[in-house]
């Protein structure tokens, strides 16, 4: 029986943001890098029967992002970089593009890349505001990650200036610990 | 106990408080005399103290960013549309 299932309506909640500074840290582009996020997920979609439910969701879709990531820069690369593509994607008769979609399986030995991804700092403290309940991230990120001002917030999301503190101070005791694990461990 | 010791003095969860709120720049001068007060004698604010300034610099230095708000709505749509 698999161990995973997909659940698309929930990825744009869960995965953007971690596939977008996935991407981003190796593009340097946010617009071409919400475009390869966005490709990604309607990759997921069109592929969603190659998924075995081996791999974790997560996992996954970072696998097609990569060759998303790749086929990007095949594409502004130079002629030599072109002439790889049509060597590689096209001696078996298929049309452009459709090479990933259609093809991309999950295998057991994705989830090991997982523990590799988390070395990079950015995906490690993703990876750990996932782990936290759906409020206490979204202060932590709209306070730290966005910078906006603790009144903006509040009003915001309704809430007072001591529930934001509370949500704040339980977000970094998770997070600390997390990253204990998560970050400092493995250095 | 003399007064100025009093005025100074604060329980750990407080201190935690003005620590995070320190994080943010949002501490007053005398929250952080308060806090620099208990950092002298208490371990678990002075261990909490700590690992909450290694979170803060580890957040600064991964350089973390958010997609939209509304480019995540456009993709929601995207994924509903598809199926």
């Amino acid at each position: 029986m698999p161990k995973h299932k997909l659940n698309p309506s929930k990825w744009v909640d869960l995965y953007a943001d971690y596939l977008f500074n996935y991407t981003i840290s190796r593009v340097n582009d946010t617009i071409i890098a919400e475009d390869l996020v966005q490709d990604t997920f309607l990759a997921g979609l069109k592929s969603a029967e190659n998924f075995k439910g081996e791999a974790a969701e997560r996992t996954w879709l970072i696998s097609i992002l990569k060759r998303k990531i790749i086929d990007h820069y095949r594409k502004i690369n130079s002629n030599k970089g072109r002439a790889e593509v049509k060597m590689d994607l096209h001696n078996d008769g298929e049309i452009e593009g459709s090479w990933l979609e259609q093809k991309v399986a999950d295998s057991f030995d994705m989830n090991a890349e997982d523990a590799l991804q988390n070395k990079e700092l950015g995906l490690a403290i993703q990876d750990c505001l996932t782990k936290l309940p759906k409020k206490q991230a979204e202060v932590f990120i709209k306070k730290t990650i966005q910078g906006m001002e603790t009144e903006d917030i509040c009003k915001e999301l309704n809430i007072t200036a001591s529930n934001l503190w509370v949500i704040i101070h339980r977000a970094r005791t998770t997070l600390m610990d997390c990253l204990e694990n998560n970050w400092y461990k493995n250095e | 106990m003399s007064k100025k010791k009093k005025v100074l003095l604060v329980s750990c969860d407080e201190a935690k408080h003005i620590c995070d709120k320190m994080q943010y720049g949002e501490a007053t001068l005398v929250e952080k005399f308060k806090l620099k007060f208990r950092l002298m004698w208490c371990r678990a604010t002075k261990s909490y103290s700590k690992k909450n300034s290694d979170l803060t610099q580890l957040c600064k230095e991964a350089k973390i960013k958010t997609l939209d708000k509304e480019k995540k709505v456009e993709m929601k749509r995207k994924i509903d549309g598809f199926s």
